[in-house]
């Protein structure tokens, strides 16, 4: 098996996939436990839903690389929705349902209407499961990864500690002079890119997987949030690395196996609170 | 100067006004206490000193070089998640921000402030401790230490002593003096006339009519008696 592994290793295009999924796990995984603190987590759902109908519209007007018109559309839907999230009087979980939904039945809708190639079904499983796209990176696409994912992790870390005082407690952050309105505008973006960037990886569906399951892995075993940070982000891009290879190995879909990963991870932090906690008391 | 002084001030939600005619002020090393029933708007009161609302009227005067983030402030309630995983240390060191500026990291100066005042509310050996597994006294002594890293001029507590039994509650409120007769100015909400009359040099009274004065003053007026006697407060 070993043999074989170095094998794939001689295809660029695996090495491309492997420079992509670390980069884009390591990047989703920093904001898994501020989504999930301020139960946020279904907003990264809603906007992979988003950047679903967004792909599909691209897709339609015939642009070759349809990344950029997708982040504009997802970041713009971000914005939007973190600001509403606290304040409208439409709930912010009934309005993300409804953006989310509207434009996941959108972008098949449109999909379907001027759809040029033959496999559909095809396509839409691909965008939504993101069945090889990882593995069909272009050069271009892997350099937008990179640059992209270099831009989240320096602003996730010059934003860490604000970041940190405004999901703990925002109006003693905002009594302190923190912008809150800045931090919470930084946050959404990086969002957005980040489900941008982890279509390619995991497709629309399973991203708020790669966003949510090693932050929550994180926070069975850590107590601190530089603690839960940093361990989340190293889960992540290992539960990345291993499912890559083994979908390489064994010819399975690469985001499934990846989140599946994941979940297995979850299972045995589960269980180290449990022998951890039941030690304790 | 005072360091902070209100006029006329008028507060509320939407547009509607809970307290209307609000007149005071707080001098460096005054330790001011409001007091008054329920729902009568002291926490509404706190936050529009803090600027995280608008007042609907009047205004409200910094003095004495007070930089608008230079106060400490002690949250009614702090409503942490459950599962928040946050260390005592990264708590207090979060009170640090205000002096963050443009700065990414904290200074080995704001870490130095956050050992400090971890030393004087007698948290130290809980530093790395997990926040949200604290008792109340704890989790409020640790939420005081970040409070003192925002300031060394002004406090606002709001209801500091609230669940915490009275050993605990006598030991904060001795904390607070001690801070307060170093020269850190205190305006502090409670429910306890008893401890406010003891501590306080100044007393707001909010309900259906004012009272703003010195303790002598208000031990004076017909307000202390309404409220001590358990009658309808300011009925
Ligand atoms: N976010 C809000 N929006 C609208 N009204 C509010 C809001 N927060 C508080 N109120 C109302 O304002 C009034 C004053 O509330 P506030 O919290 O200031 O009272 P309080 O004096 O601090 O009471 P307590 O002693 O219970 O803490 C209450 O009638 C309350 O219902
Ligand atoms: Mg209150």
């Amino acid at each position: 098996m070993l043999d074989k592994l170095v094998l794939y290793l001689d295809y660029p295009f695996v090495r491309y996939a492997l420079i992509a999924g670390t980069l884009i796990s390591l990047c989703s995984s920093l904001l898994g436990v501020t989504l999930v603190l301020r139960r946020f987590s279904f907003i990264g759902d809603g906007l992979s839903h988003v950047a679903f109908g967004a792909m599909a519209v691209s897709a339609v007007v015939g642009l070759t690389n349809d990344m950029p018109l997708t982040l504009v559309i997802t970041t713009a839907a971000a914005v939007l929705l973190l600001r509403t999230g606290g304040k409208t009087k439409i709930k912010g979980d009934a309005a993300v349902a409804m953006i989310s939904v509207g434009s996941l039945a959108i972008g098949y809708l449109i999909m379907n209407i001027f759809a040029k190639s033959s496999n559909l079904s095809g396509d839409v499983c691909s965008t939504l499961f993101g069945s090889t796209s990882i593995l069909t990176l272009t050069d271009i696409e892997v350099w937008l990864c990179v640059g992209l994912s270099v831009v989240t992790v320096a602003a996730f870390v010059f934003f860490y500690n604000r970041i940190f005082a405004v999901t703990f407690d925002e109006n003693f952050a905002s009594s302190a002079g923190t912008k809150t309105g800045a931090v919470n505008l930084t946050v959404a973006v990086i969002v957005a890119v980040v489900i941008v960037l982890a279509m390619n990886l995991v497709g629309s569906l399973l991203i708020s997987a790669l966003v949510i399951f090693p932050a929550l892995s994180a926070m069975r075993v850590f107590r601190s949030f530089r603690g839960v940070t940093i361990c989340s982000a190293a889960l992540s891009v290992g539960c990345s690395v291993t499912g890559i290879l083994a979908s390489v190995l064994f010819g399975t879909p690469v985001g499934s196996t990846i989140v599946a990963v994941d979940i297995v991870v979850f299972a045995a932090f589960y269980l180290i609170s449990l022998v951890k906690g039941g030690r304790k008391s | 100067m005072a360091l902070i002084k209100c006029e006329n001030l008028s507060l509320g939600y939407d547009g509607k006004a809970i307290v209307e005619n609000l007149s005071f002020e707080v001098s460096a090393g005054d330790y001011l206490c409001i007091v008054g029933e329920n729902g009568s708007g002291k926490s509404t009161l706190m936050k529009t000193l803090l600027g995280l609302q608008r007042p609907l009227g009047g205004t409200i005067e910094r003095g004495d070089g007070l930089q608008k983030n230079e106060t400490g402030y002690l949250p009614q309630q702090t409503v942490v998640q459950k599962d928040f995983p946050a260390s005592v240390k990264e708590v207090v060191l979060s009170g640090c921000q205000g002096r963050l500026g443009l700065r990414p990291f904290y200074s080995k100066s704001d870490k130095a402030l956050a050992v400090e005042n971890m030393e004087k509310m007698g948290i130290t050996a809980l530093a790395d401790r997990c926040y949200r597994e604290l008792s109340g006294g704890q989790q409020q002594r640790v939420l005081l230490a970040r409070a003192l890293c925002a300031t060394e001029k002004l406090l606002l507590l709001d209801e500091p002593v609230s669940g915490l039994d009275p050993k605990v509650t006598a030991e904060m409120y001795s904390l607070i003096e001690s801070l307060n007769k170093s020269g850190v100015a205190v305006i502090m909400i409670s429910h306890d006339i008893s401890a406010a009359v003891k501590y306080a040099s100044h007393i707001l009274h909010i309900g259906k009519t004012v009272f703003y004065g010195t303790k002598a003053e208000y031990q004076k007026s017909s307000y202390a008696l309404m409220f001590e006697e358990g009658g309808d407060g300011n009925a």
